[in-house]
């Protein structure tokens, strides 16, 4: 075989350097300058916002040319006042976006009024399914559902119905069959067969709906309403009250869009009827649409019974708006009026909780019959007392405290509509109305929940005493101190009753004897007192819970609730040197015995620490705290853990590491790496983390030292690599202490650390056989060839810089990673052998040169060690020599047809390092790039705009005299010649 | 196969006298030429009187029902004999509404023992072979004026064990009292009958409090008269024991066709009754009275 050589050309990196460096010439012109000016306008007219004029200038504010450095100088700024197109684009929406939310505004003109301040009915239905259910036996009295009977009520056929009155009277009898025929009561439903029952009646609305038995789906409208009249189940009743209010809601939905469907009409000039706009008056509605409507009014006013004569007109209210305009207010003050007949208290409530509820969401701005609602309620409250309801709580054996939850959605949600943008004034008197009327527990506490915490919290005294005073009639009174808690929490409460309020509020909570209501009102209170009290009242209250909850072992059945106390503290205390001041705080956590909680506890806290512990922690009572807590959470990983739950709880870990430092004492800190190694050693990631903070720690070092190490700070230095040195190989990933092994010995060289750096690499090459094929990187397998190929790059521009050691030979880092490359079992389809050998060629190249292209501070390298001996230049060239050799005899294995595109790659890479780093004067060189070049123009598979870049730059090196590049480029001119 | 329908121009079908009914006689006719031996529309009025069978014999009132009364008659030919063309074909015709001499127009209503009907009814006579086709429908009549308008009458009212009538034991009855009024007991037809009662004391717990429309029916003829009260619609306006010492509202829409506004004539009267029916938890009921006057303005 025939051998080649390398000649390494000769370089002056200062040299060239110099003839990189482009000639700097002052600047006049903003780069980034637009091009256009824009004028800016706020059109009225909503088409065209934005026209751009181009000799105009405006006076528009450019939002980035505040705070601009650039703008300092006037002559830029001048230049600067074209827009940019980010601003123009704004601009252009700006006008856009206010002409659509314009017309969305009077679309929805009826539900602007209602911001997300108000809390709307869906939000609180799931809510109140869940709390209010039962185990008892329900039963549903309709027509519409056994089997047997589905058929019956089908509409009559209406062919031979000939005039009004048959009709009416048509469906009058059906009405009058389904009053007394066709009934049925099914009994002994459980809950959810119930339910399930309720959903079937809201699919037969609809589906009697869509066959237009419109008369069905008012019979079921009504059988529904019927059904809030039972009170039989009295703890399911707010829940059935959802359920059924929904089957309304539908079914008003359907009347409503059925009649905007059939007011079609005729625009002036049109032939063609149009839907009618969604803001439309009762001058619009065509009158047939208009008599089917009051046809529904007059239905629904004949329906004899109560209750569902009150739901359904409420369901239908919105088709009002097809009649007159100002029907709302009267309709809805004459409904409010009419709740008044209900004689069950629990039913007429919930009935003006529908009522308002509808009210709200069709005419927001009427608000005449909230306040009726309410005092009516206030009126008819002696009714809890009547022998009648008292008879229903004894017949269901049901206690008052109980009952009286049961108003709560419904009172909550009528005095949510009355304090929803009410007036100061307003919410005061009704307040005083209450505390007159009525002082009672159920109406304060939904009085607290309604209005806005703001209100309550001005008045946080007024409220201990009326808490106080109230007569709790077996309303649970830390219900009460809770509401009022969470009042206070988001709200500001004024500076001078803050103190009183707390000594009145715990004074009571301290009494409760059940650790469940005391710790409900504990976790409320604690965010009040973290948030405006010192330390001190913050221990005090964790001591008094402590107290309260050891007995019995109490807490076992609250960890959720003293968790989220935890949680509180924490968001509010932030100083972690505070936190763990506390006394109790400790032992608070202390109280979390089982693991599971415990070690979700310390997450709370450590997450809390690593969000908002800004600067470095280095009181020793925090760490010791924190490490514990550290300690717990290692040590709950286990073989089981997931990936997932081992990568969040390390970076926690991480996380904490880092923001430890003790300045200055920089033995301490090592000391801390230490123990920390000692008790995270199962975590991967951790021990990475520290072994980055050990070398960062030299690295300050040698920044304080600047360099120069005293005796005492290099035997620091040298600790700090044997620190590593140790940690490293106990991780469980190769490719990660490949990385390790190589940044460590570069930290070490920096370091004036000789031997360690040499230790760190040669253990590095003698790893890298064992890395494997694959690497498992965001769940992806992949090879690990890149990685490497990468790696031996970086790992070989170290080695320029590192003096060989005088024990052993020349190079013989670079040979035993040569040696270890050939050894590799590289994946055989692929060239990255080569690539790697190509690679070392140039590096090689760089070594053989006078004075290197980079140094490491007091540290000398090869050339300066050997000042160019021949006897190295000698071993460095025959391991070129070899190198070529390997190449050149790679490109001629891949000789089958399907290699090419490899060999071709391979090739060009090589030529360039040829041309880059060889000397072409040399004539064995250039025989070598003219070949490559031929190789490869043959081919025609290279890339033709990269040939002509190599062609072009051969060019300008051979215009400039370049030894050598003048005879390559004739010949490669030739050829791009013959092929262009 | 063919089909007759009528429409009328105005939706709600509410004409005044002296008005003109105006609509279409739609014939549509599948599958071929329609031939027909002429269409006549007829427009009539008329009153029809029954006897109850309570106040006459059974037989007397199945033999003896009245002579209906003709308030309006007015035929008229829209279509000599001839064919019609396949498809849809649309008739239009108008008639002015005037009574039969000496007769008024009284205003639509729906009895039981007293029907005052309007209708236009359409007929196609047809060849031997087929069938005649007859189509009929109703229109509303309402007042056009009326000499007597509604006017305020309050009416307050106070039911208590003392003021009942008719009760043997009165020992046995509960002590109560309520209290109340009603707007007026002269009220537009279209307005709602308007009034609150409030119970002030109740011994015994309250089931129901209900207002009840009652229609009073007189016929009138040679061998005397038949006077019977029968309920058009209950309205509840009280559910279960209701709160005492407050006002509750007392509503009610007088309901379309089966009523109208009060009417009194040689041959029949139709008068209106309000009762508030008070009843108890162990369904002993208490009944109030109150003649109410309908108007139309």
């Amino acid at each position: 075989m025939a051998s080649y050589e390398w000649f390494t050309s000769r370089r002056n990196y200062e040299l060239e350097w110099q003839k990189k460096c482009l000639p700097s010439q002052p600047a006049t012109n903003h780069p980034l300058k637009g091009i256009t000016v824009t004028e800016i306008k706020q059109a009225e007219t909503k088409g065209t916002p934005f026209r751009s004029k181009a000799p105009q200038k405006a006076d528009f504010i450019d939002p980035l040319s505040s705070g601009d450095p650039l703008s300092a100088d006037g002559a830029i700024n001048l230049a600067f006042d074209g827009a940019d197109p980010l601003s123009r684009f704004a601009a252009e929406a700006l006008p856009a976006t206010k002409a659509r939310s314009g017309s969305e505004k009077k679309i929805s003109s009826t539900s602007a009024d209602l911001d997300e301040t108000f809390e709307p009915w869906n939000a609180k239905k799931a809510g109140i399914l869940a709390k209010y259910t039962t185990s008892e036996k329900l039963s549903i009295t309709t027509s519409f559902l056994s089997a047997s009977d589905k058929e019956r009520v089908v509409i009559k056929s209406q062919a031979q119905v000939t005039t009004v009155t048959d009709k009416v009277r048509n469906r009058l009898e059906q009405l009058d069959d389904f009053e007394e025929g066709s009934v049925k009561e099914m009994m002994n439903l459980s809950q959810q067969d119930y339910v399930k029952r309720i959903e079937e009646l809201n699919q037969a609305l609809i589906t009697a709906w869509e066959q237009d038995q419109r008369v069905k789906s008012l019979k079921i409208a009504i059988q529904c309403s019927k059904l809030l009249a039972d009170t039989s189940v009295i703890m399911f009743y707010p829940s059935k009250f959802v359920l059924i209010t929904d089957i309304l809601d539908t079914f008003g939905r359907l009347v409503y869009d059925r009649l905007l469907e059939k007011a079609q009409y005729f625009p002036p000039g049109s032939t063609r009827p149009v839907r009618l706009p969604a803001n439309f008056t009762p001058a619009d509605v065509p009158e047939s649409a208009k008599e089917t409507c009051r046809n529904w009014f007059f239905k629904i006013a004949s329906i004899r019974e109560l209750i569902p004569r009150l739901y359904v007109e409420c369901a239908i209210l919105k088709s009002y708006s097809f009649l007159t305009s100002g029907e709302y207010a009267d309709a809805l003050k004459r409904l409010a009026w009419m709740t008044r007949g209900i004689g069950d208290p629990l039913v007429a409530v919930y009935a003006r909780c529908y009522l308002s509820r509808v009210g709200i969401l069709v005419a927001p701005n009427i608000r005449d019959h909230i306040l009726p609602c309410f005092d009516d309620f206030l009126a008819t409250f002696s009714q809890l007392q009547s022998d009648s309801v008292q008879n229903v709580l004894a017949a269901q054996k049901m206690e008052m405290p109980q009952y009286l939850t049961l108003f709560s959605p419904a009172l909550d949600w009528i005095l949510q509509c009355l304090a929803h943008r009410a007036s100061d004034a307003t919410l005061t008197a009704t307040l005083e109305k209450c505390r007159q009327q009525c002082n009672n527990a159920l109406l304060l506490n939904s009085i607290m929940s309604a209005f806005q915490p703001q209100f309550i919290a001005s008045r946080a005294t007024l409220f201990t005493e009326m808490i106080r005073e109230c007569e709790d009639q077996g309303f649970p009174k830390h219900l009460l101190q809770q509401s009022l808690g969470r009042c206070l929490v988001v709200a500001e409460t004024p500076e001078d009753q803050k103190l009183s309020v707390l000594n009145e509020v715990w004074k009571s909570v301290v009494k409760l004897k059940n650790p469940g209501d005391y710790i409900t009102c504990a976790e409320v209170w604690i965010e009040f007192v973290v948030k405006h009290f010192g330390k001190r009242e913050v221990n005090k209250i964790l001591a008094d819970i402590i107290k309260h909850m050891t007995p019995d072992r109490a807490f076992e059945d609250h960890y959720g609730r003293l968790q989220s106390i935890v949680s509180k503290i924490l968001t509010h205390m932030q100083d972690f040197s505070q936190v763990f001041s506390l006394d109790k705080f400790l032992p608070f956590l202390d109280m979390f015995q089982r693991e599971s909680i415990k070690v979700e506890v310390c997450k709370t806290v450590l997450e809390a620490f690593c969000k908002y512990q800004q600067e470095m922690v280095n009181d020793p009572v925090v760490i010791n705290a924190m490490m514990f807590l550290c300690k717990t959470i290692h040590d709950s990983v286990n073989a089981l853990t997931l990936d997932d739950e081992k990568r969040v709880i390390a970076s926690l870990l991480s996380g904490f590491i880092r923001r430890v430092s003790f300045g200055r004492d920089f033995e301490q800190q090592l000391s801390f790496y230490v123990e920390a190694r000692a008790s995270f050693s199962n975590l991967d990631p951790v021990l990475i983390t520290l072994i980055q903070s050990v070398n960062s720690l030299s690295m300050e070092t040698r920044r304080v030292v600047k360099g120069n190490h005293s005796r005492k700070t290099a035997a620091f230095v040298r600790a700090c690599a044997a620190y590593s040195f140790i940690t490293i190989p106990s991780l469980q990933s190769v490719y990660a202490q490949l990385q390790l092994y190589l940044q460590s010995g570069q930290v070490a060289l920096l370091n004036q650390c000789f031997s360690q750096a040499d230790a760190f690499f040669k253990t590095a090459i003698s790893r890298i056989p064992e890395l494997p094929n694959t690497l498992e990187t965001d769940g992806k397998v992949r090879s690990s060839e890149p990685f490497l190929l990468e790696y031996i790059s970086n790992f070989v521009s170290t080695l320029l810089v590192t003096p060989d050691s005088p024990e052993a030979g020349v190079l013989y880092l670079l040979r035993g990673l040569l040696n270890v490359l050939q050894d590799y079992t590289w994946d055989p389809s692929s060239d990255a052998r080569i690539i790697a050998y190509v690679r070392v060629l140039a590096a090689l190249s760089a070594f053989s040169q006078e004075e290197y292209l980079y140094h490491v501070d007091k540290v000398d390298a090869n050339d300066a060690m050997y000042g160019s001996d021949p006897k190295f230049l000698a071993e460095v060239k025959s391991t070129t020599d070899t190198l070529t050799n390997q190449v050149l005899s790679h490109l001629k294995t891949l000789s089958a047809p399907e290699m090419e595109k490899r060999k071709i790659t391979l090739a060009m890479d090589f030529l360039n390092t040829v041309i880059a780093h060889s000397d072409l004067g040399n004539p064995a060189m250039g025989t070598l790039a003219a070949n490559l070049w031929a190789l490869i123009q043959r081919s025609g598979q290279a890339d033709a705009k990269l040939m002509k870049r190599l062609a072009s730059y051969v060019q300008s090196k051979a215009s400039s005299g370049e030894r050598g590049f003048q005879s390559l480029a004739s010949q490669l001119k030739l050829e791009v010649g013959s092929t262009v | 196969m063919a089909t007759l329908d009528i429409r009328l121009k105005k939706v709600n079908k509410i004409y005044r006298e002296g008005d003109l009914v105006a609509g279409v006689v739609v014939v549509q006719s599948k599958g071929g030429e329609l031939q027909h031996q002429g269409i006549s529309l007829v427009v009539e009025g008329i009153v029809n009187l029954q006897l109850s069978a309570k106040s006459v014999g059974v037989f007397e009132a199945f033999y003896n029902s009245l002579k209906p009364i003709q308030l309006l008659h007015y035929p008229l030919e829209i279509a000599k004999p001839g064919r019609l063309p396949s498809g849809k074909t649309e008739i239009p015709f108008e008639v002015p509404l005037k009574p039969k001499a000496g007769k008024t127009l009284y205003e639509t209503y729906h009895g039981v023992f007293v029907n005052i009907q309007y209708l236009i009814r359409v007929d196609m006579k047809r060849s031997l072979l087929n069938k005649d086709l007859s189509k009929q429908c109703e229109f509303i009549i309402e007042y056009k004026d009326q000499e007597e308008k509604a006017k305020p009458k309050p009416v307050t009212f106070s039911i208590s064990p003392e003021t009942l009538a008719g009760v043997k034991e009165k020992q046995a009855i509960p002590r109560f009292k309520v209290k109340g009024k009603l707007e007026s007991s002269c009220i537009q037809i279209t307005r709602p009958l308007k009034g609150e009662l409030t119970v002030e004391h109740c011994e015994a717990a309250i089931k129901s409090i209900e207002i009840q429309l009652v229609r009073v029916e007189t016929c009138g003829c040679a061998e005397g008269y038949a006077k019977d009260a029968t309920e058009i619609q209950n309205i509840q306006i009280a559910d279960g024991d209701v709160c005492r010492n407050i006002a509750i509202p007392i509503y009610m829409i007088f309901p379309r066709l089966f009523t109208c506004p009060t009417l009194s004539t040689n041959n029949f009267k139709i008068e209106f009754e309000v009762n508030i029916v008070i009843i108890f938890h162990d369904d002993h009921l208490v009944t109030e009275n109150f003649p109410i006057k309908l108007t139309r303005f």
